[in-house]
């Protein structure tokens, strides 16, 4: 009898699926959770809810095709992603954009990753269940998106690249409405400080959890300031500069901890650090022609070509292949997402499911870029 | 206008005419059914009036508006809401336990119910007067998570389940406190009896004359009971970030607003056990020897002092929600059992040494 009944009461994992659908998972990712308990011993995450193919439809795509695509898969940072093709396919044609796209380009990633960031706190906080961030946020990031509405005619995904430089002009009050966002939000800045970071709940909540040491960090390929903030010096802006960013001076922020906290204070950082940058090229718009012209059909030589930007997740890389016709032979797109979830179950275990949204939060993911 | 000074003229009024029609076990009968008429009549439009204002003061702490479509000012916003619920299905999960299911939202509205009959609204408006009045109230408010364990048990969730486990943890922890920091004030009245605890409020309320020990154990009841009615910054038991809607996922339609309108009917009555008891209920603000400013509060009915007072606890326990991030269920354990717990039960001890040396005002 009274070994049943111990039988009985012994705890069992069990197992719960986080998402599909499910509201801090951001997207479509499906996380399948063995919990005893409340306390998470593994993380499984099943991918393939949002799979598009993308790079199989990039080989029968023209390469001013492919620059669109991208916009897709990490909604967020859409303009690095472009970026990122178009320094693939202008390397492999031997281009050299004009200055003024390079600068362009570089303000226009800033004031990017500046979205995404506000965009990745605003939910960060309601992940945490502080709704009032959200809004917060989202108040702010407004004015970056109105500035590219009006410059490019698209708030979120702008396909404003195309090989070879930019598809129009900026707009002529590009540059007065950028410094006045910079202007306020250089005041708001500091109330994200007073509502979220110097909570002592939030701070309780981000301490000390999901924990990621630098050799973690390097061997999941963690990018990104999810990365940085495990101590692993990996912003491509530094180490292999493209466009203007060998012209501005800024700080990779590095944190050692590793922790919930150090990713949320390495994000925080980088937003000074983007208006910074924004500052120093703002002014300095040199005038000049805004794309190299290029044959209507763009056909690349033989050979094969890597390019990677920093977008506001990490390294984004892309691995072109081509045969000489006018679409890639294999076109390989490597996303920071992916890697940074695959250290998920690395970090989460032994945790509590909260913990396991906070991490989620910090580790700032987009699922279409996960799962392309 | 008397009556709005003491509604016992009108109770007893009522009482009169009925006595002179009926037998005496009719007249009682009646009465009673006056009363939960009237207790149900002013559930709805509480929450009518807490949704909408939960609403409002929500957007005015985002920056934003609120409703503002339906009706003026959105006003009519959550009648609409209401109809919308009502004609929306009402599903059961195919291994629900549906006895259970269908049981769980209305016990959560029973102990809203039994709790608001002893609230002492204003002079002579109260329909239960007990001799025990807030062990009574203490002890049927926590009835609801009885409610919350079967509706996650029965809707066969495991979201559901943990939401209600969390719940169980949370409401059985914080209870103490709530308990123990209304016994603080107990103490000094030296009755259960909610009516006499406001009587002995008249020259002034026991959060001024009782020192720094109600000072404490008001902010311990705000925390406390906060957390008893699983709003935010302890909303664990829905945690919609974490658990999609915790233990009231599955429901849809009118029940899900039953356990939706039970969440604003209890802050309403911890809120008004939280004013009856350290801000003086009904009580006008009087300061000491002002003859004319006591008047001129004197003259604000004390119902609406009883009201505005409860708004402005439900305002705080708003403000908390639509600021703090949710904490983590084993840092909300640790909050009470650690900190709250001794913290009270120390100030117990301290404010019965106070009473005892008469130190009090």
């Amino acid at each position: 009898m009274e070994e049943t009944v111990e039988k009985e009461l012994e705890s069992k994992e069990y197992f719960i699926n986080m998402g599909p659908q499910h509201p801090s998972t951001h997207g479509v990712l499906r996380l399948v959770l063995s919990l005893d308990g409340e306390i998470i011993r593994k993380v499984q995450p099943h991918l393939g809810y949002i799979h598009r193919s993308i790079e199989k439809m990039c080989e029968h795509d023209s390469y001013q095709q492919i620059v669109h695509l991208t916009d897709r898969m990490d909604y967020l940072s859409c303009h690095m992603n472009n970026e990122a093709v178009c320094l693939a396919i202008e390397q492999a044609l031997e281009l050299e954009v004009p200055d003024r796209v390079k600068v362009i380009r570089t303000i226009i990633d800033e004031l990017t990753r500046l979205s995404s960031h506000q965009l990745w706190w605003g939910v960060m906080g309601m992940d945490l269940g502080a709704i009032t961030t959200f809004l917060y946020g989202f108040r702010d990031r407004e004015m970056i998106t109105d500035i590219f509405e009006e410059t490019c005619g698209a708030r979120l995904t702008m396909n404003y690249n195309i090989p070879g430089g930019l598809f129009f002009d900026i707009h002529p009050n590009f540059q007065k409405r950028t410094k006045d966002f910079l202007t306020h939000f250089k005041k708001k800045l500091p109330e994200y400080d007073t509502l979220l970071s110097n909570n002592v709940i939030f701070k309780q909540r981000m301490e000390g959890i999901g924990k990621l040491s630098k050799e973690d960090a390097i061997s999941y390929g963690v990018t990104g300031p999810t990365g940085r903030a495990s101590g692993f010096s990996c912003d491509v802006r530094k180490q292999h500069p493209y466009m203007a960013y060998d012209k501005v001076q800024f700080k990779e922020i590095i944190e050692t901890d590793g922790d919930c906290l150090a990713r949320y204070r390495c994000r925080i950082a980088e937003m000074w650090e983007s208006m910074s940058i924004i500052e120093q090229l703002i002014d300095n718009i040199p005038e000049g022609p805004i794309k190299v012209p290029t044959k209507v059909v763009i056909k690349l030589p033989k050979g094969e070509w890597y390019q990677k930007v920093e977008t506001a997740r990490g390294e984004f890389g892309v691995y072109i292949i081509s045969e000489g016709q006018k679409s890639p032979y294999r076109l390989k797109f490597r996303s920071p997402g992916f890697s940074n979830l695959s250290a998920l179950d690395h970090m989460a275990r032994g945790c509590k499911i909260a913990d396991l949204v906070a991490i989620m939060s910090t580790l700032d993911l987009v699922i279409p870029d996960i799962d392309r | 206008m008397n009556w709005l000074y003491d509604f016992s003229y009108l109770t007893q009024s009522i009482h009169e005419s009925l006595s002179g029609n009926f037998e005496p076990t009719t007249v009682t009968i009646i009465e009673m059914v006056i009363a939960a008429v009237a207790i149900m009549i002013l559930f709805a439009i509480l929450g009518i009036i807490l949704v909408y204002a939960e609403r409002k003061v929500s957007a005015f702490f985002q920056q934003r508006l609120g409703p503002m479509r339906v009706g003026f000012w959105g006003t009519a916003q959550t009648i609409a809401d209401v109809l919308k619920l009502l004609m929306k299905e009402p599903m059961i999960n195919k291994n629900a336990d549906r006895f259970l299911f269908n049981l769980a939202p209305y016990i959560i509205m029973l102990a809203a119910f039994m709790a608001m009959a002893a609230l002492p609204f204003a002079k002579g408006l109260q329909a239960l007067d007990f001799d025990i009045g807030i062990l009574y109230v203490s002890a049927v408010s926590s009835l609801g998570v009885i409610g919350i364990l079967i509706a996650g048990w029965s809707s066969d969730n495991k979201y559901s389940l943990i939401g209600a486990m969390r719940s169980g943890a949370q409401i059985i922890s914080y209870e103490l406190s709530v308990g123990l920091s209304l016994l603080t004030i107990v103490v000094l009245t030296g009755s259960l009896q909610l009516s006499t605890i406001v009587e002995s409020q008249a020259d002034g309320w026991w959060i001024f004359k009782g020192h720094i020990p109600a000072v404490i154990a008001f902010l311990i009841f705000l925390i406390a009971s906060t957390a008893e009615t699983n709003r935010g910054p302890f909303d664990l038991a829905e945690a919609e970030s974490e658990l999609t809607a915790g233990f009231h996922t599955e429901y849809s339609g009118m029940k899900f607003a039953f356990f939706f309108l039970a969440e604003f009917a209890n802050m309403f009555i911890v809120c008004a056990i939280g004013a009856t008891v350290f801000l003086g209920g009904w009580m006008p603000f009087h300061i000491g020897d002002w003859q004319g400013f006591n008047a001129v509060m004197d003259y604000i009915p004390p119902i609406f002092w009883f009201f505005g007072k409860v708004g402005f606890m439900i305002f705080l326990m708003m403000w908390f929600r639509w600021t703090f991030p949710r904490l983590r269920i084993d840092q909300l354990l640790t909050l009470e059992w650690k900190y709250l717990l001794p913290v009270n039960l120390m100030n117990i001890l301290l404010m019965a040494f106070l009473s005892l040396m008469g130190w009090h005002f």
